[in-house]
This record gives C-alpha cells, sequence and structure tokens, in this order.
C-alpha cells in the first residue's frame, strides 16, 4: 500500500506538495505511488533556480530503467531551489519520496492555488479508483 | 477489448507481487522485484525467466532438414543433432519476418520464435511447403519454457538433474528430466550470461519453477531486465533493432546468413542484390555523450537530418550510462562517429561504439 502522508497536499498526477514556514514557499516532489509504478528511477532532469512555471506546466522530467513521466507544477511559481542531490543519486526519490526525493522548492505566483489541490484522503481516492 | 493469454506460472506471478503488463498478447511479469536489481541478480547470481509465451514448431518427416534450410537464413546442415543455431525467417525482399532459433534432433527440428510472431511465421512457413514431404505442428501451446541465466545457473540446475551439464556446450542442448519432468537443457539465452533455456511440457513448469527458486537459488526475472539484459550484450529485439523493413545484413546478422550454403532461401536473392549494391545503412551501437536516455521511437538525426528512429534505448543498469541502436548511413556509420538523437525536442550528442557494450559476461563461448 502506498504511503500517503498526512501533512502533505497532492495532485492528480502524483506530485506532492509541503508547506514551508515561508507562506509562499512550497516543496515539491512525487509521491510514493508514482515511483513505485516508475521503477527504479536512473535519470531525473529538474529546472534551474529561476526558472518559471503556471500550473500544470512541465517543469522537469524523471526517468525510470523502462518508463519516463514528466513533472507537472502543481502550482504556479518561480523555482527558488532544486535538490541536486538527485543528480548523483536519482533513486533517493526510490528511497525516500517525501524527504531526500524532493525535487524542487517553488515561490508561489499565487498561494490562493493551495485550493486546487487534493488533501491525502482525496488523494488516496484518486490512487484506489 | 481482447483476452490476454496467461502462462501456467501466472498465479506465481501475482503471488510473488510481480507487476504484469501485455506484452504481444500475453499478461506478463515486467518486473518483481525491481528492474536494476533483478539485472544485477543476473549478472552476479542467477535468475529464472518465465519465457512461456515463446513459439515453438516441430518440423518432422523425411524433407525437414531441407526444408528448414529452404525458410531459415543459417544453415541447418551445419548442425549436428544435439545442436542449436540462431537463424532468421525472412521475407521475398529480404526483410525479418523473425529471428529464432533451430533445435536439430536426430529424428526432428525445433523451431523457436517470438511470442509475437507465432501466428504470422506459422502462415509465414506453410505457405513455403508445397509439396515437400514433412510435417508442421505449432506445439506453442504444450511446450513450456523457462530460462535459468546467470554465472550460477549451472551450479543450481546440476542437483535437479542426471544429465551432466558440464559436458552440454554453448548452443548445445541434451535430452533430460529437470526435477523428475521431461525437457530439453538448452545452454542458450538472452542475457550475456551463462545458462539454460529449459523446455518441458506445459503442466511442469511449475515443478521446475519451484525446483529452481527459493532462498539462494534463482531470483525471478521480469521482462523490464529481460530487456536491459540483452541490450547491454548487442542481441537484437525483434519488432525493435530488426524487422520487415530490415535485413540481417544491415542488423549485423551476416554471420547468421548463409548466402553460400547451397540451398536457396526465402530472401536470398534480395540480399544477395543488396550485397552487391552494398549496405546503404547499418545497425550501430550507441552512448550518449551527455546526459538524456534514449527511448524506442525517438528521431536519430546526421548533420540535422532525420535518418532512424532509436530502435532500442535504455539506461545500462551494468555500465551506468544511456545506451541504444539506430540504423546510420554506412558512410557515417564507423565507431567514433558522432550524430543526434531527438530526446523529447532536444537534439542530444550520441557517439557510435562497439556492441556489445558489455563484455564481462559469463557465457561460454
Amino acid at each position: 500500500m502506498a504511503n500517503i502522508p498526512a501533512d502533505l497536499l497532492y495532485t492528480p498526477e502524483h506530485e506532492w506538495v509541503r508547506k514551508t514556514s515561508d507562506p509562499k514557499v512550497v516543496e515539491i516532489g512525487i509521491t510514493d505511488f508514482a515511483q513505485g509504478e516508475l521503477g527504479d528511477i536512473v535519470f531525473v532532469d529538474l529546472p534551474k533556480p529561476g526558472a518559471s512555471f503556471s500550473r500544470m506546466g512541465v517543469f522537469g522530467t524523471v526517468e525510470a530503467v523502462k518508463a519516463v513521466s514528466e513533472l507537472f507544477c502543481p502550482l504556479s511559481g518561480e523555482v527558488v531551489e532544486s535538490n541536486a542531490a538527485l543528480d548523483g543519486d536519482p533513486a533517493l526519490i526510490n528511497r525516500e519520496p517525501y524527504g531526500g526525493g524532493w525535487m524542487v522548492r517553488l515561490r508561489l505566483t499565487d498561494p490562493a492555488e493551495l485550493g486546487t489541490l487534493l488533501d491525502p484522503k482525496g488523494y488516496s481516492a484518486k490512487i484506489a479508483g | 477489448m481482447t483476452t490476454l493469454l496467461r502462462t501456467p506460472l501466472y498465479d506465481v506471478h501475482k503471488a510473488l507481487g510481480a507487476k504484469m503488463v501485455p506484452f504481444a498478447g500475453w499478461e506478463m511479469p515486467v518486473q518483481y522485484a525491481g528492474i536494476l536489481a533483478e539485472h544485477r541478480a543476473v549478472r552476479e547470481g542467477a535468475g529464472i525467466f518465465d519465457v512461456c509465451h515463446m513459439g515453438e514448431f516441430e518440423v518432422t518427416g523425411p524433407d525437414r532438414n531441407a526444408f528448414v534450410n529452404r525458410i531459415i537464413t543459417n544453415d541447418v546442415a551445419a548442425l549436428e543433432p544435439g545442436q542449436v543455431q540462431y537463424a532468421a525467417l525472412l521475407n521475398q525482399q529480404g526483410g525479418i519476418v523473425d529471428d529464432c532459433t533451430v533445435y536439430r534432433f536426430e529424428d526432428k527440428i525445433m523451431l523457436v520464435v517470438n511470442a509475437s510472431g507465432i501466428e504470422k511465421d506459422w502462415d509465414h512457413i506453410v505457405a513455403q511447403k508445397k509439396g515437400v514431404n514433412v510435417r508442421l505442428r505449432n506445439i506453442s501451446e504444450e511446450v513450456g519454457l523457462l530460462a535459468l541465466q546467470g554465472p550460477r545457473a549451472e551450479a543450481i540446475l546440476q542437483p535437479h538433474t542426471d544429465t551432466i551439464l558440464r559436458d552440454i556446450g554453448y548452443y548445445h542442448f541434451a535430452v533430460g528430466r529437470v526435477a523428475g519432468a521431461g525437457c530439453f537443457i538448452s545452454r542458450t539465452g538472452y542475457t550475456g550470461e551463462d545458462g539454460f533455456e529449459l523446455y518441458c511440457r506445459s503442466p511442469d513448469v511449475r515443478a521446475i519453477w519451484d525446483a529452481l527458486t527459493g532462498p539462494g537459488k534463482a531470483e525471478p526475472i521480469g521482462l523490464g531486465a529481460r530487456d536491459t539484459l540483452r541490450l547491454e550484450v548487442g542481441y537484437a529485439l525483434y519488432g525493435n533493432d530488426i524487422d520487415e523493413t530490415t535485413t540481417p545484413l544491415e542488423a549485423g546478422l551476416g554471420w547468421i546468413t548463409k548466402l553460400d550454403k547451397g540451398a536457396p532461401f526465402m530472401g536470398e536473392a534480395a540480399l544477395k542484390a543488396q550485397k552487391l549494391e552494398g549496405l546503404g545503412r547499418r545497425l550501430v551501437g550507441f552512448r550518449m555523450v551527455g546526459k538524456g536516455i534514449p527511448r524506442h521511437g525517438m528521431p536519430t538525426l546526421v548533420d540535422g537530418v532525420p535518418v532512424d528512429i532509436v530502435r532500442s534505448g535504455t539506461m545500462s543498469p551494468s555500465l551506468g550510462y544511456a545506451v541504444g541502436t539506430t540504423y546510420l548511413p554506412t558512410s557515417r556509420a564507423a565507431v567514433g562517429s558522432r550524430f543526434h538523437v531527438d530526446i523529447r525536442g532536444e537534439q542530444l550528442e550520441a557517439e557510435v561504439v562497439r556492441r556489445p557494450f558489455y563484455t564481462k559476461g559469463s557465457v561460454k563461448r
């Protein structure tokens, strides 16, 4: 059964969003379910700080041995940091999807968009159905 | 909505938690523990593959050797009973209808074909039978097939058979028993490692699988790792590297194409003409110079001009870099030549390298 932490928000495209101490900055990654579906992750292509994306824009790709998946930006904003550790060890996403496997930190253009995300219950229903 | 076929091991795969996918009309395990772990298990220890979906045709009758020589590129006459040969079936234009292995027995020949090719190959072969005195039987449904591959394969298999395995040479087979069940024990495979392919009756597959798996024995391996293992050692995958529009000469399979065997075969005239004219293109192996992973279907370009697509591509688990295959114009196909792969709109540089990519396998040639 995929792990769905109670303190995060989710998208139907299997990204998670974590609020940080700065109300305008969130951390983004892919869910345990997503990493399990992809299998062993061998390559991640992430944007550099300063890159801007609108909600649902493609902000990167994650590649497993046999699968490629585009990463959809859950919210509009500007990248303030991307996880450099993933370059050398993309399998961190498999091992710690909600921890060391985080992908980018995003400064939100419109924090009200947070209301468009799924809560853990909503996401759980989404992957069950 | 078509119903997918299931091998006798379907319940075993489900119980092992395999991820199942549709493949050539079958519901097959693509991975169990994970592609990288399974890949490593075969390179370093041993793995077992359910390949019951593959097809087998039996050819009997007095004209069997002459008949098979007419339908395949390789030369059955060069085989002793107990030997196996890799070969291809061609169309009239020299394109590859399928690749196959040919087993010569004292009294029969067995052709082993891809699951995706069973129906088409059967029709292709039957159409060439004409008045020849042979009997053809599609025995695919009654034959089960397991591949046990890896440096520990012999050690794992030997306790379950009276056949002395070290006496079976590469691309040879013996008729014997494994776990009490009658088998053709063939020292062949698709991984670059030492190992065996075990042909048995379908109802016996489960007993053989159970005997060879478990703690300290072979790990179950899915289609995902089967593909990365075969690609690393440069084995062609039908439908990707080779198909009806590619000839064996272009694909680097001249070594299974015996134009001078003294027996005309389907496609031979086209190949002779192609050889005379010179090959316009060749299948090459390449690695990415920088980042990016080539995937089947991505365009490949020489000097900005599209020439082909990525035929096979993956991150190589053993080598740690991305490799692939594509057809390049002969003049640009030399080792060291650079070209580009269009990866999601970005043209990334690739370099032709020697195949096989991975050369440290335990296979005993």
